[in-house]
C-alpha cells in the first residue's frame, strides 16, 4: 500500500514537472500572429501601488495600438505579467516565468532592487529588457541585455540637491531612507555628494523594513534644526510621513524623489499644511492628447481607477509605462522580427519622442535625459502643482 | 527638552498599544503555553476592516462593528486552528498559529490588491494637541489612560468573577482544573475572545497614529508585543504592561539616536538577555519548564 | 534475523539511491534538450537549495528536539560569506561603489586562477575548487555563528529557543544592513557579480554554450549535504540526537552529555544552512539582507512541516513540491482566466497564495504527520511480510 502511494507520488511528480516543461504554445493563436511583451512589475508588496500604475500606462497603450507590424506582418501584442512581489527573492522566479513565455522583450521593474535581481536571468535567456522607471545606476551598468528610459540616480540626486540648496535656500538636510533598500540609500548618497558640495550639511538616518512609526525620525529633524526632508521612500512609508508630520506640526518642507509622485501622497496631505517638493519624469499637462486619454480611460473603467488610487491623477510613471510600450514597438519593427536576440540588437539604435520626451540610449543602455520636472503638493486644491525643470548642473 | 518630551511622549503612546497586544498574548500563554502567532496579524485584520467598513458606514458604526468582528474572528481561529490540535505537542499547536498568521497575511494582500490602505480619521483622537511645546496627537494621550483603564477592568475581571477564577485555575493547571468540572473549552475561547478585544482596541489607537495598513503591519508590533510579554514575565498581565511600555519608550528613544537601524535589533536583544539572565521575567510566577 | 534486516535496508537505500541517480540525470538530459528558460529548472534549482536548507533545520527540529527559528539568520551569514569572499576584484568598485570600494581584495576563485590559471580547463578548476571553499568557508562562518549564539540560547527550552533564535537571526539582518559597515557587507546595497549555478555551464571561447550544467550542480551539492547529514543521523551521535528529542532526562541518565550534543546538533545545522546560504546566493544571482527575513524561516519550518518532521527525504520531497505550487503550478490562479465567456470568479493577483496558505493550513490541521511522516524513502522499498510488520510493531509495545 504505502509503496503504492510512493510510487504515485513520484510519477505525478514526474509526470507533472514534464507536462508543465512541455507546454510551450507557438506564437499563432487561431490565425493570428501574437508578439508577446513581459510586464515585470511589482502587483505586491511595498512597490506595489506603484508598480499597478506603471502597469495602468502600458495597458492603456497596449489598448490603444493593439497591433504592431513587424518585417512586413502585423502581429497582436500581448501583455504578459509576472508579479515580482517588490522582492528581491522572487524576483528570479518571476522573471523565469517570462522566460518560461518566451516573450520577446521585458519592461520593468518599478524599483531597482528587483531589475538588478532579474537580469542575470534575463541575460542567460538573451532576453533583452527596457527599465522603465529603476533609476539605480547599477541596473544597466556593465549589462548589454538592460536598458532604460528614465534618468538615473545621481542625476536624480544632484537635480534635488541643487534644488533644495538654489531654490529652497537649505543649508542643512536630513535625510530618511529605508534600511537595506537599495534604491533609498543609493539617492541619499549621490543627495549627499551634491548637497555637500553645494556647501550644505547633511543628517542621515534609516529605518527598519515594515516601520510605522515615524515621529521619532521627524522630531530628530526638527530638533537637529534642519530646512529640509529629504526622504527617498517607497508610497506606503511616503503616506506616513506626511500625515506624521501634519500631526506633529513638523512644517520642515520634505523632498521626495520619483516614487513620491502619487496620488496617495496627495490623499495623506489632503487638508493639512505639508509641503512636498518632488521630482520626477513627467508633469500633469506636458501633453494634452496622452493626458485627456488615459483621464478617459481611467475614469471609464472601475479596476483601472481603483489601480489608479480612486481618482484620475496621471503618475509620471503610468507616462513613463505608456512610454516604454511605444519604445517596445519601435525596439519590435527595427528588429524585423520576435526574436528576442534581433530585439536586443536593434534597441541600441532606437529613437522615440515619447510624451516624457525625447528618448535615446547612450552606450551603456541608458536614456540621455538631462531634465527633471520638480512638483509641488498644491494645498488648495490638492493636486501636484508643476513648479520648474531642473537641469543637473 | 521640547524633543526629549516629544520622544518620551510618543514611546508612551506606542508602549501603550504595545502593552494592547501584549495582554493578549500573555493571556493565551499563560493558558495554552502557545505564542499565538497570528495575533499580531489579527492586530492587522482590525485595522483592514476599519479601513473597508469607513469606506461605506459612518464612523459610530464601524467601531463597534469592527470590535465584534475582530472578537469574533480571535474565536473562529482558536476553535478552527488550535482547538483540533489540543492534544498534540506544543511544536504543532505553535505551527498552525504560523500557519494562520500566512494565511491571514495572504487574505489580506488579497483583499488589498496589493496597495497600502489609508486608515481613516476618528473625529476627536486623530486631533492634535500641544503638550510642553511638544505637538502630537490626541490619541497620544488617550492611550496610557485606556490602557490603565481597561487593565484594571480586566484584573477585577480575573480577580473577582467567576470565570476569571476559572481562568486562573486553567492557567496553573491544565489537567486538574478539567477535573475539577471546568469547561476548558469555553475559558480559553473567552480568553481569546478577550485578547482579540484589546487588540482590536490597540489597532484603533495604532492606526490612528500611523495611519497605513498593510498586510505585514502585524508582525513587527505583534512580536515586539510578545517581547514586552516575556519582559513582564509571561502570564502577569501588569507585567505585559509594564514591559510593553518600556520596550515602547526604549524604542522610540533609540530611533532619536543615530543607532536607529538598531532599534528592532534592540528589542530581541532585550529578550535574549531577560530570558537568559532572569527567565521568568520582571513579575513573573516561578515557571519549572523554561529552562 | 538481523541480516536480513540489514538485507532489506540496503536494499531500500540502493532503489532510492537509484532514483535519485535517474533523476539527477533527467534533469542533465532535458536541460540540454528543453529550452533552458523553462520554469522547470528554477524550480529544481531553487527546490534543491531549499531541500538541504529544510534537511537542516529537521535536523535540529526532526531530530534533536531544538525548535529554533534562526535558519534564515544563518543562511544570510553563509550567503554574505560566499558573496563577499567570491566577488573578482574587477568587479568590486562597481558593486560597492556607494563606499568607493570595497576593504576586501580576496576572492576564492582568483586565488586558484593564479594556481591554475584563469581559462580554459584551468579556469574550469579553478571555479569547482573557487566554489567548494567558498561553500565551505561559508558554512563553517555560520557554524561559529552558531556555536557563540548557542552558548546562551541553548538553554532555553521549546518555543522560548525558538523566539530567541528568531532576535538572533533579527540582530544579524540589522547588523548586515549597518551602513556603517558598507565596505565589507555593501550595506543596504545588492551583491552580485559572483560565479552563479550558470557558470558551471560549459562554454567554448567565444561564450557559447555547450553543455549546461547549471540545474544539476545545485542538485549534486545539495545532495552530497543531505548525504552527510543522513550519516550523521544514523551514527552514534543521531542515536544521541534522538535520545534527547524523546527524553531529555532519559537520555542524561544514559550518558548523552546533553549541552555537548544540544550545541553539536546547532552548530551542524547552521553549518548546512550556511551552505545552503551560499547555495541560494548563487540561485539568486544576487545577495542583499532584506530578503532573509523571518518569513523566509517560516517557509521552511512549513516546508519540513509539509514533509515530514523527522523525515530527510519527506523534507525533500516537500521542498521540491512547495516551491513547484508556489512558483509555478498554482500561478495560473494569479491571472484572470475564462472559460467561454464566463470569467472566473476569484482570480486575480494574490489568489494563488490564499490558496497555497488554505492547502498548508489543512495539511498542519489533518495531515499532522505530513507526507511521510517520520519514515524515509528506503522504508517504503522495503519488503516487509505483514507477519513480520506485527511483530516489530509488538516488540515496539514492549519496549515501551
Amino acid at each position: 500500500m504505502k509503496k503504492a502511494i510512493a510510487l504515485l507520488l513520484a510519477l505525478v511528480m514526474v509526470f507533472a514537472l514534464c507536462a508543465c516543461g512541455g507546454g510551450d504554445k507557438g506564437t499563432a493563436d487561431n490565425g493570428e500572429k501574437v508578439v508577446k511583451i513581459g510586464v515585470f512589475e511589482p502587483a505586491s508588496g511595498d512597490s506595489g501601488a506603484g508598480g499597478k500604475k506603471e502597469m495602468l500606462g502600458m495597458q492603456y497603450a497596449n489598448q490603444e495600438t493593439p497591433t504592431v507590424e513587424i518585417g512586413g506582418e502585423t502581429y497582436k501584442v500581448e501583455l504578459v505579467y509576472s508579479d515580482n512581489g517588490s522582492d528581491s527573492a522572487k524576483a528570479v522566479s518571476a522573471a523565469s516565468k517570462l522566460v518560461n513565455e518566451k516573450v520577446s522583450l521585458v519592461l520593468g521593474s518599478y524599483g531597482s532592487g528587483v531589475s538588478i535581481a532579474a537580469s542575470d536571468t534575463f541575460k542567460q535567456a538573451g532576453i533583452p529588457a527596457i527599465g522603465v522607471t529603476c533609476t539605480n545606476p547599477n541596473v544597466t551598468a556593465g549589462n548589454s541585455h538592460y536598458f532604460r528610459i528614465c534618468f538615473l540616480d545621481p542625476f536624480q540626486g544632484t537635480v534635488l540637491a541643487n534644488y533644495a540648496a538654489k531654490e529652497l535656500k537649505a543649508v542643512k538636510a536630513y535625510c530618511l531612507g529605508e534600511n537595506g533598500n537599495e534604491y533609498d540609500q543609493g539617492l541619499i548618497t549621490f543627495f549627499k555628494q551634491a548637497f555637500e558640495k553645494a556647501g550644505g550639511t547633511v543628517v542621515t538616518d534609516s529605518f527598519p523594513k515594515d516601520n510605522s512609526d515615524f515621529s521619532s525620525y521627524l522630531n530628530k529633524a526638527k530638533d537637529q534644526g534642519c530646512d529640509v526632508i529629504f526622504a527617498p521612500v517607497s508610497i506606503a512609508y511616503s503616506t506616513q510621513l506626511v500625515s506624521q508630520a501634519a500631526s506633529l506640526n513638523v512644517a520642515i518642507p520634505f523632498l521626495g524623489s520619483d516614487t513620491w509622485d502619487d496620488n496617495m501622497v496627495l490623499q495623506a496631505a489632503k487638508g493639512t499644511s505639508v509641503q512636498a517638493f518632488v521630482s520626477t519624469f513627467y508633469a500633469e499637462g506636458g501633453n494634452k492628447t496622452f493626458d485627456d486619454g488615459i483621464k478617459a480611460y481611467i475614469n471609464g473603467n472601475a479596476d483601472a481607477k481603483t489601480t489608479n488610487g480612486g481618482d484620475d491623477t496621471i503618475s509620471a510613471v503610468t507616462a513613463m509605462g505608456y512610454d516604454a510600450y511605444y519604445v517596445a514597438l519601435e525596439a519590435l519593427k527595427a528588429a524585423g522580427s520576435t526574436d528576442p536576440a534581433k530585439v536586443m540588437e536593434a534597441l541600441p539604435g532606437v529613437i522615440y519622442d515619447g510624451v516624457s520626451g525625447h528618448i535615446a540610449f547612450d552606450e551603456t543602455g541608458d536614456a540621455i535625459r538631462d531634465t527633471a520636472y520638480i512638483k509641488t503638493i498644491d494645498s488648495a486644491t490638492n493636486t501636484w502643482k508643476f513648479v520648474t525643470q531642473q537641469k543637473a548642473s | 527638552m521640547e524633543f526629549l518630551v516629544a520622544q518620551i511622549l510618543s514611546g508612551v503612546s506606542l508602549g501603550g498599544q504595545y502593552a494592547l497586544i501584549a495582554i493578549g498574548y500573555t493571556m493565551v500563554y499563560g493558558i495554552l503555553r502557545l505564542i499565538n502567532f497570528a495575533h499580531g496579524d489579527v492586530f492587522m485584520c482590525a485595522g483592514l476592516m476599519m479601513v473597508f467598513m469607513c469606506a461605506s458606514l459612518p464612523v459610530y458604526v464601524s467601531i463597534p462593528l469592527m470590535l465584534v468582528l475582530t472578537v469574533l474572528l480571535g474565536f473562529i481561529i482558536e476553535r478552527a486552528a488550535y482547538k483540533p490540535l489540543r492534544s498534540a505537542p506544543r511544536m504543532s499547536v505553535m505551527i498552525s498559529a504560523i500557519g494562520v498568521s500566512y494565511l491571514l497575511q495572504n487574505v489580506a494582500l488579497y483583499a488589498t490588491g496589493g496597495q497600502p490602505q489609508t486608515y481613516p480619521s476618528l473625529p476627536f483622537v486623530s486631533g492634535t494637541v500641544t503638550i510642553l511645546g511638544a505637538s502630537t496627537h490626541w490619541v497620544t494621550v488617550i492611550t496610557p489612560v485606556l490602557v490603565i483603564v481597561l487593565v484594571l477592568l480586566l484584573q477585577w475581571l480575573i480577580n473577582h468573577t467567576k470565570i476569571g477564577m476559572a481562568m486562573r485555575a486553567v492557567a496553573k493547571d491544565f489537567e486538574t482544573s478539567q477535573l475539577m468540572g471546568i469547561q476548558i473549552n469555553k475559558v480559553i475561547s473567552v480568553t481569546f475572545i478577550i485578547g482579540s478585544f484589546l487588540a482590536a482596541v490597540g489597532s484603533l489607537l495604532y492606526f490612528t497614529n500611523y495611519p497605513t495598513v498593510i498586510p505585514t503591519s502585524g508582525a513587527m508590533p505583534g512580536l515586539k508585543a510578545f517581547v514586552a510579554a516575556v519582559f513582564g514575565g509571561i502570564g502577569s498581565i501588569p507585567g505585559a504592561v509594564i514591559g510593553a511600555f518600556i520596550i515602547g519608550i526604549c524604542e522610540t528613544l533609540i530611533k532619536g539616536t543615530s543607532m536607529t537601524v538598531f532599534s528592532d535589533a534592540f528589542t530581541f536583544a532585550l529578550l535574549i538577555v531577560v530570558l537568559v539572565v532572569k527567565p521568568t521575567g520582571l513579575f513573573g510566577e516561578k515557571a519549572t519548564d523554561k529552562v | 534475523m538481523l541480516k536480513a534486516k540489514d538485507k532489506e535496508a540496503r536494499r531500500g537505500n540502493l532503489i532510492t539511491f537509484a532514483i535519485v541517480l535517474v533523476l539527477t540525470l533527467v534533469t542533465m538530459v532535458l536541460e540540454n534538450v528543453m529550452s533552458p528558460g523553462s520554469l522547470l529548472f528554477t524550480v529544481i534549482k531553487k527546490g534543491a537549495v531549499y531541500s538541504l536548507v529544510a534537511v537542516s533545520m529537521n535536523l535540529l527540529n526532526g531530530f534533536t528536539g531544538l525548535f529554533s527559528l534562526g535558519q534564515a539568520g544563518f543562511m544570510l551569514l553563509g550567503a554574505y560569506a560566499y558573496a563577499i569572499f567570491m566577488i573578482p576584484d574587477a568587479a568590486r568598485d562597481s558593486v560597492y561603489y556607494l563606499f568607493e570600494g570595497s576593504s576586501i581584495h580576496f576572492s576564492f576563485q582568483e586565488m586558484f586562477q593564479h594556481l591554475f590559471g584563469a581559462t580554459g580547463f584551468g579556469g574550469g578548476v579553478s571555479l569547482v575548487l573557487g566554489v567548494l571553499v567558498a561553500i565551505i568557508f561559508a558554512g563553517l562562518i555560520a557554524a561559529f555563528f552558531a556555536y557563540l549564539i548557542g552558548l546562551p540560547v541553548l538553554r532555553l527550552k521549546s518555543d522560548y529557543l525558538a523566539i530567541a533564535t528568531l532576535g538572533f537571526a533579527e540582530i544579524l539582518r540589522a547588523i548586515f544592513q549597518w551602513q556603517t559597515l558598507g565596505k565589507v557587507t555593501n550595506g543596504a546595497n545588492i551583491l552580485k557579480g559572483y560565479p552563479t549555478f550558470a557558470d558551471f555551464n560549459i562554454t567554448n571561447a567565444s561564450g557559447k554554450v555547450l553543455f549546461r550544467l547549471s540545474a544539476v550542480v545545485p542538485i549534486l551539492l545539495a545532495g552530497i549535504c543531505i548525504f552527510l547529514i543522513v550519516l550523521l543521523i544514523n551514527s552514534s551521535y543521531g542515536r544521541a540526537f534522538k535520545a534527547i528529542r524523546d527524553d531529555e532526562i532519559a537520555a542524561e541518565a544514559m550518558g548523552v552529555n546533553l549541552a555537548k550534543h544540544k550545541s553539536l546538533s546547532f552548530v551542524i545545522s547552521s553549518f548546512f544552512a550556511g551552505v545552503s546560504g551560499a547555495l541560494f546566493a548563487m540561485f539568486a544571482t544576487t545577495v542583499q539582507a532584506k530578503v532573509f527575513t523571518s518569513a523566509m524561516t517560516y517557509e521552511i519550518l512549513l516546508i519540513v512541516v509539509i514533509g515530514g518532521i523527522g523525515s530527510v527525504s519527506g523534507s525533500c520531497i516537500a521542498s521540491f513540491l512547495y516551491i513547484a505550487c508556489s512558483e509555478w503550478w498554482l500561478r495560473f490562479l494569479d491571472n484572470e482566466a475564462y472559460i467561454g465567456a464566463f470569467k472566473v470568479p476569484l482570480l486575480r493577483n494574490g489568489f494563488r497564495m490564499v490558496v497555497f496558505s488554505i492547502i498548508i493550513m489543512i495539511v498542519v490541521l489533518f495531515f499532522r504527520k505530513g507526507i511521510m511522516g517520520e519514515r524515509e524513502l528506503p522504508d517504503l522499498f522495503r519488503k516487509r511480510p505483514k507477519k513480520a510488520k506485527k511483530n516489530v510493531v509488538e516488540e515496539g509495545k514492549a519496549d515501551e
